[in-house]
Formats: C-alpha cells, sequence, structure tokens
C-alpha cells in the first residue's frame, strides 16, 4: 500500500512548471529516493507535500485519504514530518529544547500544562543520547557543529509523531562518520515500518538505502523503479551527466 | 512614605505592563507598539463601569481585561499575518486608531477632557484610601501576573512561542497552529495591560487620551528591551528601573519641565546604550 501519492501534482513558479504532472506514489514502509539535477523540482515537491506551498493542480493522498487543508500543521497532523535543505533548527534554544519540540502534544490546550514535561525530557535525553548528542543536551543548537547540527535536524524530524518522513538533502556536507550514523538512523526507521522520502544528489547512498528511486528532470517524472534498474537508464544518465 | 508608595504604585503597573508585552515581544518576536491601546481600554472599562455605573473595581477589571483580549484576539487575527517592521507598523496603526477613538468618543470616554470621579479600589466595601493599600494592591496583583506569566511561558506554550520567534515555518510542519498559538499569546498580553489600566484609573481617579498614546507603548517597549527579552524578571527589571530612575530626578532640584525633559533623554539614551553594548538587554534570552 502507498503511503502517500501524488496525482498530476503541477505547481509553477512564475512561469516555470517546478513540478509538471506529477504522479507517483512512497511505497509504505520504504525508502523512496528523488533524485535529479538542480532545479528538477525536488524542493518544490516537498514543499507541496508538506504544506509549505499550494499546488496549481493535482492531488496529493496520504494512506488514501485525499490532502484536504494544506496548512503546513494540517499536514504533520497527516503523519508528515520534514526537514529543509538547509539546516532549519531553533539555533538560540537548546538542543533538548528542538527535541521537545518535536515530542510535545500538538494541542494549544495541552501546550498550557506541565504536567507531561518530566517525561518528555527524560524521552528527548534518551534519543540525543541514541543519536550522541547528550553532552549538547543544554547548549544553545546554534553552537553546534555543521555536521551535529545537521544531526539534531534529522533526529528532531524522526522524534516526531510521524510516519512519513521526507528528508531533503540531509546527507549534504556530511562527513562520513556521520553519514554512516544518519544511514543507521534511516534503516532503523525503515525496520520500525514508518515510509521515508529521502531527496539526494550523492548516487551512492541513494543505490544503498533506497528501495526505489524517482527521477525528476525539469519538474517531469522520467524514469521511477528499483535504484540498480532505473539508476542505469540513458535517459536518467542523460539527465544527470548531459549528452 | 505615600511618595514611596506612589512610585511603587506605578513601578507595579509599569511591570505589569511589561510583563504582558514581553509575552509578545519577547517571546513571540514580535514588536509591536499597541499596548498603550490595551492599557487604555482598560483604564476607560474601570472609569467607565465604576464612575458611571459604580460596579466594584474588580468587576470592571475583569471586564477591561475580557473587551481588551477579545480585542486582541480579533486584532492579532489580522496583526499575525504581518511580520517584522510590517507588523510593528500595522501595530501603531492600532494604537493610532484606538488613540482617536478615546479622543473622540465624547460621550462614553468624555473625549480630551477625561474621565474624573473615579472611585479608589475597594474591596469589600474597604476603600483603599492610601497609596500604601493601593501599592499592596498593585504589588499582589503584579505577583499573581508574575506568577500566570511564569507558568505558561514555562510549559509548553512558552517554547512554542520562542520556537516560533525564530523560524515559524519549521514549528508548523511540526504540528503547531503558530497563529493559534501567537493570537492567544496577544490576548493574554492584551488582557494582562487591560489590568494594569485598571489600577491606573482607579488610583489617579482620572483617565484620559494623553496617558494612553504611542508615547506610552514606546516607553513600556523600552522598558521590554532593556530589561530584556523572552525573561520576566527582566521586565520587572526594565520597569523597575525606568519608573525609579527619572523620580531621582526629582532630588537634583531640576524644574519639573527640564526634568520632564531629561526623562526623555535617559529612555532614548538607554535604549542606544544598550544597543551597543546589550541588545538582549540586562537579562534577555535574545538579541533584537
Amino acid at each position: 500500500m502507498a503511503a502517500l501519492e501524488t496525482k498530476d501534482l503541477t505547481k509553477k513558479i512564475f512561469a516555470v512548471k517546478a513540478v509538471d504532472n506529477l504522479t507517483l506514489s512512497l511505497p509504505a514502509g520504504n525508502i523512496t529516493g528523488i533524485i535529479g539535477p538542480n532545479g528538477s523540482g525536488k524542493s518544490t515537491l516537498l514543499n507541496l507535500l508538506s504544506g509549505i506551498c499550494k499546488s496549481d493542480q493535482g492531488k496529493i493522498k496520504v494512506k488514501g485519504r485525499a490532502l484536504a487543508d494544506v496548512n503546513p500543521h494540517r499536514i504533520a497532523s497527516y503523519g508528515i514530518a520534514r526537514t529543509f535543505q538547509g539546516v532549519r533548527l531553533f539555533n538560540q534554544m537548546t538542543t533538548i529544547d528542538n527535541i521537545l519540540l518535536a515530542l510535545s502534544e500538538k494541542s494549544f490546550f495541552r501546550s498550557l500544562s506541565r504536567r507531561t514535561e518530566k517525561n518528555l525530557a527524560l524521552r528527548a535525553n534518551e534519543i540525543l543520547r541514541a543519536a550522541g548528542l547528550a553532552d549538547w543536551a543544554y547548549k544553545p543548537a546554534g553552537e553546534l557543529s555543521y555536521g551535529q547540527r545537521k544531526l539534531l535536524e534529522i533526529t528532531r524530524v524522526l522524534a516526531a509523531p510521524a510516519d512519513i518522513i521526507l528528508l531533503d538533502e540531509p546527507f549534504a556536507g556530511l562527513f562520513p562518520e556521520i553519514i554512516v550514523k544518519v544511514s543507521a538512523l534511516l534503516k532503523k526507521t525503515r525496520a520500525d515500518g514508518r515510509t521515508v522520502m529521502l531527496v539526494e544528489h550523492n548516487l551512492k547512498i541513494i543505490r544503498e538505502l533506497c528501495d526505489v528511486v524517482y527521477v525528476l528532470d525539469r519538474g517531469k517524472l522520467i524514469a521511477g523503479g528499483p535504484p540498480g534498474e532505473t539508476l542505469s537508464r540513458p535517459e536518467v544518465l542523460a539527465a544527470y551527466l548531459g549528452n | 512614605m505615600e511618595y514611596l508608595a506612589h512610585v511603587g504604585i506605578m513601578a507595579a503597573i509599569y511591570c505589569i505592563l511589561s510583563l504582558s508585552l514581553n509575552l509578545v515581544v519577547g517571546y513571540c518576536g514580535r514588536y509591536s507598539l499597541s499596548h498603550a491601546a490595551f492599557y487604555g481600554t482598560g483604564a476607560y472599562a474601570t472609569a467607565i463601569l465604576t464612575a458611571n455605573y459604580h460596579t466594584g473595581f474588580f468587576a470592571s477589571m475583569l471586564f477591561g481585561a475580557a473587551i481588551a483580549a477579545a480585542g486582541a484576539l480579533v486584532i492579532g487575527l489580522v496583526l499575525n499575518r504581518l511580520q517584522g517592521e510590517y507588523y510593528l507598523l500595522a501595530s501603531l496603526g492600532f494604537v493610532i486608531i484606538m488613540s482617536s477613538v478615546f479622543n473622540n468618543l465624547n460621550n462614553i470616554t468624555g473625549g480630551a477632557l477625561g474621565i474624573a470621579g473615579i472611585p479608589p479600589p475597594a474591596i469589600l466595601d474597604n476603600i483603599l484610601r492610601s497609596h500604601l493599600s493601593v501599592f499592596l494592591l498593585a504589588f499582589l496583583i503584579c505577583v499573581l501576573v508574575y506568577a500566570l506569566l511564569a507558568y505558561i511561558t514555562s510549559a509548553p506554550f512558552g517554547r512554542i512561542l520562542r520556537a516560533g520567534r525564530e523560524d515559524e515555518e519549521v514549528v508548523a510542519t511540526l504540528g503547531y497552529n503558530t497563529t493559534l498559538f501567537k493570537t492567544v499569546a496577544l490576548a493574554v498580553s492584551g488582557g494582562v495591560a487591560a489590568i494594569a489600566g485598571s489600577i491606573l484609573a482607579a488610583y489617579v481617579t482620572y483617565v484620559s487620551p494623553s496617558s494612553f498614546d504611542i508615547n506610552e507603548s514606546i516607553l513600556i517597549l523600552v522598558m521590554v528591551i532593556l530589561g530584556g527579552l523572552a525573561d520576566l524578571k527582566g521586565s520587572l527589571l526594565g520597569a523597575t528601573i525606568l519608573v525609579t530612575l527619572p523620580e531621582s530626578l526629582r532630588f537634583l532640584g531640576l524644574p519639573a519641565v527640564m526634568a520632564d525633559n531629561l526623562r526623555q533623554i535617559i529612555y532614548g539614551a538607554a535604549l542606544i546604550l544598550m544597543m551597543f553594548f546589550r541588545p538582549q538587554g540586562f537579562l534577555g534570552k535574545y538579541k533584537i
């Protein structure tokens, strides 16, 4: 069963179709890679799926339910969480606060109570320990190194109560040691039955992690399927390497 | 003693105002100049209800707070669509409108002449005539306001507001309705500011539009910035400094007009110095 589907999804940015009649589906409990050259519409697709921008036409379905509302907080309530291309943490807040924001109740009235704070803090500390960030728990997130900040952002999105995780270039600019750590986190996420959509340029990582890969070029879907087969297609090579 | 109690009352009033504005400026990151409007709403509610309808002080205070909170809720739905300088300018527009309402709604607000003869606050038919008793009341209310705001800002609510001031889009993708949180914060802030207005009206026994104009909004904003953004103790400190420091000028034997001007210069100089040496204010967590 598809965790997330798009049908004829289209988004114009000025005169350019950033996403053009895109129909694809993310199999539940899999890691689906989205690749394509710069400007192929990968990040716009993520923005559409997370409600950051509105589509001009087409449909999005989550576990068979059409997304009726495009407000990001409503979309989160469908069980979708995401990261962004640049690291977007709450830099002036502590590392643990960043995790607590993912864990806390989303309801306004419950946010006024401190009743669950102690348990949530224990859970957040456990999560940070597992990610190797426990020593920085009470330091401002902005003081972490780039790799740690990236790791924290991924840890935060995985801590969210979501079963569809959208990741925008999570491996960009990371040291091999952290790449291994993030890869392990994503494999565990898949093993837990959650669905991951991975926008990535690193084809080695795509081959290693993804069950399915879709290739976009100028907003259009040009290929899709298992990575080994898809990445060796001539049209994919042409889109990436030129003719 | 009466003089000290007077300074204490004014400090308590401005502490309440500064605490309430910090919720919007410090926690939500919205630089607002609308606070004098909510302050004035509370003052006029108490003035009208107690002077004209013989309502009790506390009932009028609660009514004023409810009206101001409801107004802030409506205004918040409009203002919270804006950010940065756009929010600031729109909030300025709101205070200008309210100032005009206070000035021109002659039948209700008394126009430019204001409303005189407001009864002093009373508790169970005991009228608080001395400055000391009013101070104790104002101080107690200030403590209650501090406790309320300290509780909600240390709950997840406060954390969500602080996160929103850094990156609202990310907060929304984590599942929080940021518009709702910011709007409620403004409503709480407006309601609390109105409480300060009620105390002022009952203490001075007179209200006029000049007490709730843009200068008042600027003064409250300076108190918040001086004390520190997103820190409630900072708000207490900022308000206390800016109320008591100018009072000390009285002892220099300067003519009243000169002391007044000097007070404005102190506010301005304090802001300039803070921006250079401590842009997050004395106790603040965030730089402007």
